[in-house]
């Protein structure tokens, strides 16, 4: 979707505010809501994409004004009631439905130790055939899909070239709304800074990004 | 249900702090979080999970050049060699700055960051401002950081729109040659492997 997340390139959006020995948390909660981000994960409800999705689909005022961790509560709780695990009415009152069942938390001390060792992989074996190849000269598609993608709006439609193949992994576009993994290849492609900004820019300096097979489309020299 | 629900979302607390801990108290109640887990996590990172990681698999790239190469080809893999490895941290690329280069991370779209070698990404990366800046004006940026990058080095900004996290390897630091491997991980700081900083 064409959020007020996808911001490369963005002008106006302040100052950079830089804080010397920031803390990993500011406050108590900052940390609550990163973990309980997290920990709820394990529930299988949604996964890295549709739980990314969940912020950007925020009002683009809400997105702007909250901070980080506010936008991650806000995330948490849609997702919470979209995954039928927390009913609204529920996050309304803050009492539990007496009427369901407590659950047992799948999401142990012990599993947090195992995940924040082993992750979550999102690369696969098996997937689309890879349509391009290292060197090769491509174009960014000029599309805009209404979900979630990761192709961001300052590439479309730009030209770069191929620099290294990642190998397959799901594809974002799809796994966000339940439409399945598509696994395909993911490709590093180096845009001039001049084909993404014009005249202005370095003519040295370049931006790499990492796209999937379905973002890119042939093109000449 | 689009009504109901902002009818219900009028009671929930504006502070975000109220409004973290009425969602906890729900979900434990529910049975749905282990305070432990929780409690393992917030350890993790408060703690364990840092830039130190980081600056140690810089040290060891500077003096053990066979390690660099791995490093360099298939950095998860040499990562994972010193212990580091996990959420966020699964698909890994080092970028090498050289006289020549100089190597910039950003996030456009959201917060990526490498977490098993750097930690949680401070405030000011997830910002709109960094975010927005770092692929558009990367020199004008990194200015504000204190970092000049002469008009003949290249500077590449790597926007993190995949599954893949970025490291910068920085230049080892002139008449470092008599410092250990552990002396030189205390001169890498978290600045220089995101590309904002430059080590004296």
């Amino acid at each position: 979707m064409n959020g007020i997340h996808d911001m490369g390139g963005m002008h106006g959006m302040g100052p950079l505010e830089y804080e010397e020995n920031e803390p990993v948390f500011h406050e108590p909660w900052e940390a609550k809501s990163f973990a309980l981000n997290l920990a709820m994960r394990a529930w299988l409800k949604w996964n890295i994409d549709s739980g990314r999705h969940a912020i950007e689909v925020l009002p683009p005022d809400e997105y702007l004004r909250m901070s980080y961790y506010e936008k991650w509560i806000a995330r948490l709780e849609g997702l919470l009631v979209s995954g039928g695990l927390v009913t609204s009415h529920e996050i309304a009152t803050g009492k539990s439905d007496p009427r369901v069942k407590k659950m047992s938390p799948v999401f142990t001390a012990e599993v947090a130790k195992q995940r924040l060792r082993g992750g979550s992989p999102v690369s696969r074996v098996v997937g689309r055939t890879g349509r391009f190849a290292e060197d090769d000269i491509v174009r960014a598609r000029n599309i805009h899909p209404v979900g979630h993608t990761r192709l961001p709006r300052y590439a479309r439609g730009k030209t770069g070239r191929i620099v290294r193949d990642h190998g397959i992994f799901v594809f974002p576009d799809t796994n966000a709304h339940g439409l399945g993994e598509n696994p395909q290849h993911v490709y590093s492609v180096r845009f001039a800074a001049r084909e993404l900004w014009g005249e202005s820019a370095s003519p040295r300096d370049a931006v790499y990004i990492d796209l999937w097979d379905e973002y890119l489309e042939p093109a000449r020299t | 249900m689009a009504h109901d629900h902002d009818h219900d979302r009028q009671a929930v607390p504006s502070d975000p702090a109220l409004r973290t801990k009425a969602l906890e108290s729900l979900l434990v109640e529910k049975g749905l979080v282990d305070p432990a887990a929780l409690d393992t996590l917030i350890d993790a990172f408060e703690h364990s999970i840092g830039p130190r990681n980081g600056a140690r698999v810089v040290a060891r790239a500077w003096v053990d050049p066979l390690y660099k190469q791995r490093l360099l080809t298939d950095a998860s893999a040499a990562i994972g060699e010193l212990g580091y490895s996990g959420t966020q941290g699964e698909h890994m690329a080092v970028v090498e700055n050289t006289p020549a280069v100089h190597n910039l991370i950003v996030c456009t779209l959201c917060s990526c960051y490498p977490w098993p070698v750097l930690g949680l990404p401070p405030v000011w990366y997830k910002s709109s401002a960094y975010r927005s800046r770092a692929v558009i004006d990367p020199r004008g940026l990194l200015e504000e950081f204190g970092v000049h990058v002469n008009e003949d080095v290249e500077v590449r900004v790597w926007d993190s729109t995949a599954e893949l996290r970025y490291l910068v390897l920085p230049e080892r630091p002139a008449g470092t040659n008599h410092l250990t491997e552990e002396e030189l991980a205390t001169l890498v700081t978290r600045d220089s492997m995101i590309g904002v900083g430059k080590l004296a």
